[in-house]
């Protein structure tokens, strides 16, 4: 049995965000960090590696700098780590981007009693789109919102949230999780770990290296292979400061009552 | 089916969630926003309305909102959503009647479906919109109010019939409005919350047209198998519909139960309800129904109080669009104050009690 975990790495929104002139998104003044939900699907590959001994793979797609935080996923404990990178990748949105990384589990190969895992949605885009996509090319069937996973022989059992509650699903493995916050606690890297982490297999696949797949072709990768684009990038206006109102005691309070009072909100 | 022969698409369509049988908000806010899609477009709003036996019982009440139609698709099998099922259904449909919009509201249950048929379907999805235009020249009059641009500069396609999708990114430190330009449907999932309600309008509900459409699903479409539905004991906090938010943040600390405590009763004065940031939530002081931020509930009501929050930009964005910010922090620099409308600067135990007493005697003197 492996696991194969799909990790990405963003820019630490946590701290300040910083914008360019232009509008566009300043990503050299930011620090990056492995997407926080996908710390969370790491952690449950880790978990079931540590009850059944089975393997894990982490796989990202980025620029070369990415192997950095596949390192850390070494050091965590996974035993083999794949860059996807390419300029031929570039521009790629999520379509693109499932149809690649779909390409590369495929070539690590998915086996009968195998899991793939994401984590919810990147904090960068937001858009919680590439799990259900790569399930889709890879025929996988697919569960969302995973704050509880069980696995036993090859049927695995998922508490996935809802709003309001939470459904139980049940499926049979080969499957593709995508996992939130809730499922768990990600662990330190060790000592020991990160001695260890440049002793394992870190390997690049490269457009060649995927270029055979069905799954690749011009029109499905890249900015070209995109559905969607980028029509017009904005920011918006900033919100006039406001009042701030002098002191904080009773005549203080009175007054923003009384403001209040005179817009008609009370 | 070619998603690229993009002259043989038409309509706008709405998928119309439902849970237990019964519609879901998000619906009629999506039903509401489609129909002036519709209308730029020049064409038929459609609801698209799956579930179990009877569910079409439901469908009439879509028109009420805007729909002209609505596709009922009935099975016992739909009953309770199911990604495979779902999914099978819907692409079955669209591909037979090839929509050229397709919206789907961004609850947990529609980004797990979305994304699943954008990728069947070989088309383009924008998560998570809270903008959505068709005609160019309403689109620039939004960026003149909701941007920086400088569009008198710019060359525009006032022909251009793409629709626009406009969506923050970055906590709203950035917008962008996104295209799918050559292949249909084009597909956005809509924050819930964000859209307006049409008043409901009985007429319109009886002129509906319900249509069933032929779909084929079998055991073997289907890989999951849901065991249980489980709602929370407790009844869910209605953030996204208030009026009135108080929320709390890690300020409540040193009395996290009297600072609770505090808050409640001005939300009580308010006609309001009891919010928090994702630090209480985190800290197990309030359930998680009452998160507002980027990974909680996108709100914008009149008002917002926001006691002891610093205001990161995950919580910023959640709230920002609120008519009315009033911040309490004991940090003058905090960055909620630069958005808040009023600001007192002081220990949010000392200053809430005598809010609540300014505004009930305000109240009272009326």
């Amino acid at each position: 049995m492996k696991i194969i975990v799909s990790i990405k790495q963003v820019p630490d929104t946590s701290g300040k965000v910083a914008v360019n002139p232009d509008g566009t998104l300043n990503r050299a003044s930011m620090q990056t960090i492995t997407n926080p939900d996908d710390m969370n699907a790491l952690e449950a590959a880790l978990k079931m590696k540590d009850a059944t001994g089975c393997k894990v793979v982490v796989v990202t797609m980025g620029p070369p700098p990415a192997a950095g935080m596949l390192r850390e996923a070494l050091a965590m404990g996974a035993d083999e780590a794949i860059l996807v990178s390419a300029r031929e990748f570039g521009g790629s949105d999520t379509y693109a981007t499932s149809q690649i990384l779909a390409a590369a589990v495929n070539r690590i190969g998915v086996e009968a009693d195998d899991i793939v895992m994401c984590g919810r949605q990147a904090i960068d885009g937001d858009t919680a789109q590439v799990g259900p996509q790569m399930a889709e090319k890879l025929h996988l069937p697919q569960i969302t919102y995973a704050a509880d996973i069980t696995k036993e022989g090859n049927t695995v059992t998922v508490k996935r949230m809802l709003e309001d509650g939470y459904m139980t699903i049940k499926t049979q493995t080969p499957c593709l999780i995508t996992c939130i916050k809730e499922l768990n606690e990600p662990r330190y890297m060790s000592v020991g770990g990160v001695f260890e982490a440049y002793g394992k297999p870190l390997t690049t696949y490269g457009y060649d290296d995927l270029k055979d797949d069905p799954l690749i072709d011009a029109t499905t990768i890249g900015l070209k292979g995109s559905p969607t684009n980028i029509f017009k990038s904005f920011t918006p206006p900033q919100k006039g400061a406001g009042m701030m109102l002098e002191g904080a005691d009773k005549a203080t309070c009175e007054k923003l009552a009384g403001i209040l009072a005179a817009k008609h909100i009370i | 089916f070619n998603s690229a022969d993009i002259a043989a698409f038409k309509d706008v369509w709405v998928f119309c969630e439902q849970r237990e049988g019964k519609l879901m908000p998000t619906d009629f806010e999506l039903i509401s926003k489609g129909r002036d899609l519709a209308n730029e477009l020049g064409v038929n709003l459609c609801g698209l309305l799956l579930g179990g036996e009877g569910i079409e019982a439901a469908a009439k009440e879509l028109g009420g909102y805007g729909a002209d139609k609505v596709y009922v698709c009935e099975s016992p099998m739909l009953s309770v959503y199911n990604t495979d099922a779902y999914a099978k259904v819907i692409c079955d449909v669209i591909e037979e009647l090839k929509p050229e919009a397709f919206l789907i509201g961004a609850t947990n249950i529609g980004r797990d479906l979305a994304p699943r048929c954008a990728a069947r379907l070989h088309t383009g999805l924008c998560a998570d919109c809270t903008h959505l235009d068709i005609d160019v020249a309403n689109y620039i009059q939004f960026l003149r109010e909701a941007s920086t641009l400088d569009v008198d500069s710019q060359k525009w396609d006032m022909e251009d019939r793409n629709l626009k999708m406009t969506r923050p990114a970055f906590g709203g430190h950035l917008m962008a409005t996104i295209i799918c330009p050559r292949f249909r449907p084009c597909m956005a999932t809509v924050r819930p919350g964000v859209m307006k309600k049409n008043p409901f309008d009985q007429a319109k509900a009886d002129a509906c047209v319900i249509e069933k459409p032929a779909f084929t699903l079998g055991e073997a479409d289907v890989k999951t198998e849901v065991t249980e539905v489980v709602k929370a004991a407790k009844k869910l906090v209605d953030l996204i519909g208030a009026d009135i938010i108080v929320s709390v943040g890690r300020g409540i600390s040193k009395d996290v139960e009297g600072g609770i405590k505090l808050a409640e009763e001005l939300a009580a004065e308010l006609g309001g309800v009891v919010g928090g940031s994702r630090a209480t939530i985190d800290s197990g002081w309030l359930s998680a129904d009452h998160q507002v931020g980027q990974t909680g509930k996108t709100v914008h009501p009149k008002v917002y109080v926001a006691l002891g929050i610093s205001g990161a930009i995950q919580h910023k964005a959640g709230m920002q669009d609120s008519e009315c910010i009033i911040a309490v922090n004991k940090n003058d620099t905090a960055p909620i104050f630069e958005i808040a409308d009023y600001g007192i600067c002081g220990d949010l135990f000392k200053v809430t009690p005598l809010l609540t007493e300014a505004i009930r005697a305000a109240k009272a003197a009326k």
